[in-house]
């Protein structure tokens, strides 16, 4: 054995790891400066982010807050910091921010002559905080249906919303959207209480009688009255003067609230193994789809009145509405359709030996999965309907777009582009990039682990 | 000796009809169908009584009338004297350009930005995400009237080419100029052209096709075909040997040497634009309403293929990635011939209907004035003619026709390359 054998007898204390390997330095050497190759990525992103923004940040910022037209901006930001780049000119969002957001939805009904900065003499709010309490009502209708742990109370609100919102919308006796609310709980009632004192055949045909007589009948009578004894109402708005970014979400609103039901119907009429509803429904979802939208758009616009009993004639952002809704339903079902083809065939078989009829089994197990599994397709459709809702600037409403093109005619606003292009896009922005994130979470929230 | 009996005949009742599962898909059958052709029979049935009321009735004689109007970007020619029925075809040929031309843009930078999001690099996936996020999430409508804006706005005009020092260049090599009014391109030209073949005689879907474009379609095929012909024969020698032999000059000189020949043969050089008074003259003009719509197109579908791209890439398991190294492939063969085959095949289905929707957002042509089948057929031919139900309802069947056939042969494709399962 050698003499010169060395063992350690001790452990050596733990050392830090090099420096260049751990915090800013070790992440920016793993991240960015990987190899020479990602290096020159990264300097060319940096010079890429530094030229936009270069680009960018001067023109926001060193702007014009306050001018009334386009050559009055130019004229201070030339004074202001001379011949150096664009300044954005912001005072034409100041101008007309109101009627970007609201179109031309009176401030004050009652007084068609006055505006918000000259309000009349017995002036309470705008009536701006109609539809913005709409929108807040919104939110607090969808709250159980969005988020799990709210109080069930709130059902309440959800149920109500359907006939609140367009009362406020429009305006008008409030025994309007009460008498079609009670005209459901007459269908409700008899469809609960009916079947123990007739068959539940009958029960149905009386149902749905009676909210008929109600509806098209008996509410024409009864609604005046009340209107005559308890005159509660808001002053009536024309369809005509909704625009601007209210008019956007308004259609996106109704298009997304009535789409879906409408979609789950005909994604089940397609799944099902009736061939007459199947083939109906096919026909229905694939001619939808195979159109653009401005081709439903126009249908609104010139060809439904064609379509319905001579004489009638209702306004066109009824028109619009209907339309966008067909035409969501249609995207909607295909994405239902989906969900309902990745279930696992166990499911429905499991469903059918627990002995649930059609309806049970797709209000218990199979819906309940469906959408679940549905969910991004489902918000992304949303998404996409409510961009679209720009497209009725085509047929002349006047939704931001269309009253962007509006402002610019004005001789003060003539050729202003940029600034009005990035407020309606920033508003879009917001909206849209919110729900695809509450989609996300509602993704994760839902995983129940099974992949 | 076993008897059975059979159930009981019960005589049908009414009832039944509803009550009896074996009855009632029928009953709900036929009350469907007959519920479908009631409200069929109602809107017809307004419908004409509407159009009698108006003194309209459904006819398609309108078509064979003057349009009497211009279409600036056409792709055969056409002037304002031609039918409504040609006005609507050169239409639908605008349509399929730019969906053509948008589809191979938005397919080459959706990928791109698809893969550099999937980067290791954290700055370049970041940026990636923004151009996603910032394109989804604004309406296409926006998109395209901004390049519009963009194209009209802040560039040069014609007149800022001209003089001793002009404030603007024609870029590449004098050869495109890039204005205001469109951008100007050069364009072939044949000296020793072979002429031109007159296809549908004078009908209105007349149309002239060059024989030198033909020639060297031809060509450039049988080279192609010579090409696959070397690269089967290379794959049979490595086969048998393992030693492939270099090809890649011999395929270059297949494809490259017949084309030069031809277009020796035929003359050909191109015209350029040049500064002629008040607007450049010669060369291919491109207008401004077709680049803003091709732009906002592709830039705006590109978002939507990156997604899809990196889901399918994503959606490929890393033990194939790792088996294939295993088997001592090189990363790039290990894309090539592992990864892409595979994710393909869950990229391509919401591929095509991305290819739909471009098709489809195209009729949003008529925002910036740019003369597709929604600008003609649905536009100036149907405010001209007064024949709203004629022109919406054919615009609705051309497109629907273009989405099946989109959707026919992309499925075709999809077929093909779909993993067979048992």
């Amino acid at each position: 054995m050698s003499e010169h054998q060395f063992v350690r007898k001790e452990m050596l204390p733990e050392q830090a790891p090099p420096a260049s390997e751990v915090g800013v330095i070790g992440w920016m050497r793993a991240n960015l400066f990987s190899g020479w190759f990602n290096s020159i990525l990264t300097i060319l992103s940096l010079l890429f982010i530094y030229y936009i923004l270069s680009g960018i940040f001067p023109w926001t910022f060193q702007s014009v807050w306050n001018a009334g037209s386009l050559s009055e901006c130019r004229e201070i930001a030339q004074a202001t910091w001379g011949e150096s780049h664009g300044h954005a000119c912001w005072a034409v969002i100041k101008d007309r921010w109101l009627q970007l957001l609201y179109g031309f939805y009176p401030p004050y009904p009652y007084a068609p002559d006055a505006t918000v900065g000259n309000p009349p003499a017995d002036a309470w709010l705008p009536s701006y905080f109609r539809p913005n309490l709409a929108l807040v009502l919104l939110f607090v209708a969808l709250a159980p249906v969005l988020f799990g742990h709210v109080s069930r109370k709130l059902l309440i609100v959800s149920a109500a919303y359907p006939f609140l919102m367009p009362w406020l919308m429009w305006g008008g006796s409030i025994w309007v959207p009460l008498s079609a609310a009670f005209g459901f709980i007459i269908l409700f009632g008899v469809l609960k209480y009916g079947p123990s004192v007739m068959g539940s055949l009958v029960s149905v045909i009386v149902a749905v009688l009676a909210a008929l007589a109600w509806w098209l009948v008996l509410s024409g009578y009864v609604t005046p009255i009340l209107a005559d004894i308890m005159p509660i109402a808001l002053p009536e708005v024309q369809s005509r003067e909704f625009g601007g970014f209210m008019l956007a979400v308004l259609l996106g609103v109704v298009a997304i609230g009535l789409s879906l039901p409408i979609g789950v119907v005909l994604a089940l009429g397609r799944q099902s193994d009736l061939l007459i509803v199947k083939s109906l429904c096919v026909g229905f979802i694939e001619t939808i789809r195979g159109v653009p939208l401005i081709t439903l758009l126009f249908v609104a616009s010139v060809l439904l009145n064609y379509f319905l009993p001579p004489g009638t004639d209702f306004d066109i952002i009824v028109r619009v509405m209907i339309m966008v809704t067909i035409f969501a339903s249609a995207y909607n079902a295909e994405v239902v359709r989906g969900g309902l083809a990745a279930l696992p065939k166990g499911q429905y078989e499991g469903a059918d030996s627990l002995g649930l009829n059609y309806w049970q089994a797709q209000r218990l197990i199979i819906m309940p999965q469906a959408l679940k599994i549905a969910i991004p397709g489902i918000v992304s459709t949303f998404i996409g309907v409510f961009k679209d809702t720009t497209l009725v600037s085509i047929i002349g409403l006047l939704d931001p777009i269309g009253l962007s093109q509006g402002i610019r005619s004005n001789a003060e606003w003539n050729g202003i582009y940029w600034e009005l292009f990035a407020f309606i896009a920033v508003l879009f922005f917001i909206f849209c990039f919110g729900m695809s994130r509450y989609s996300m979470w509602l993704e994760r929230k839902l995983q129940t682990g099974h992949r | 000796m076993t008897t059975y009996t059979d159930p009981p005949k019960e005589s049908f009742r009414l009832s039944m009809l509803l009550y009896d599962t074996r009855y009632r898909s029928m009953t709900i059958q036929i009350v469907a169908l007959m519920g479908f052709m009631l409200l069929a029979a109602w809107l017809i049935s307004n419908t004409i009584q509407n159009l009698a009321a108006l003194g309209k009735p459904i006819e398609f004689g309108f078509f064979t009338e003057a349009a009497g109007y211009d279409i600036n970007q056409t792709l055969i020619e056409y002037d304002n004297q031609d039918s409504h029925l040609r006005a609507s075809f050169i239409g639908l040929l605008n349509t399929l350009v730019v969906a053509v031309l948008g589809c191979v843009t938005a397919t080459i930078v959706g990928v791109l930005i698809g893969v550099l999001r999937l980067s290791k690099n954290w700055l370049v996936a970041r940026i990636m995400t923004v151009y996603v996020e910032m394109f989804r999430n604004v309406p296409l409508l926006l998109w395209i009237l901004l390049a519009m804006a963009i194209l009209i706005e802040s560039l040069p005009q014609p007149s800022a080419f001209r003089g001793e020092d002009p404030a603007a260049t024609m870029k590449i090599f004098d050869s495109v100029a890039i204005t205001n009014r469109g951008v100007y391109v050069p364009e072939p030209l044949f000296s020793r052209s072979l002429g031109e073949i007159h296809l549908f005689g004078q009908s209105s879907f007349r149309m002239d096709v060059s024989v030198d474009l033909i020639a060297i379609i031809l060509v450039l095929g049988l080279s192609i075909f010579a090409v696959r012909k070397v690269t089967a024969r290379a794959e049979r020698i490595q086969n048998a040997t393992g030693l492939r032999p270099t090809t890649w000059y011999i395929n270059l000189g297949l494809i490259v040497v017949p084309l030069a020949l031809l277009l020796a043969a035929l003359g050909f050089h191109f015209g350029y634009p040049a500064l002629k008074g008040f607007n450049f003259q010669g060369g291919t003009h491109l207008r401004n309403s077709l680049i803003a719509l091709w732009l906002a197109l592709s830039l705006y579908t590109a978002a939507f293929v990156a997604e899809i791209v990196r889901g399918g890439i994503l959606a490929i398991s890393h033990g194939q990635t790792e088996a294939a190294s295993a088997l001592g492939l090189r990363p790039q063969r290990i894309m090539r011939l592992v990864v892409l085959p595979q994710a393909l095949r869950v990229i391509i289905p919401p591929l095509i209907s991305q290819y739909l929707n471009l098709t489809k957002n195209s009729s949003l042509a008529i925002a910036v004035g740019y003369m597709d089948i929604t600008g003609t057929l649905g536009g100036i031919t149907m405010n001209q003619t007064g024949r709203e139900l004629e022109c919406v309802l054919l615009l609705m069947l051309v497109y629907l026709i273009i989405s099946l056939i989109i959707s026919a042969v992309m499925n075709w494709y999809n077929n093909r390359v779909k993993l067979v399962e048992r």
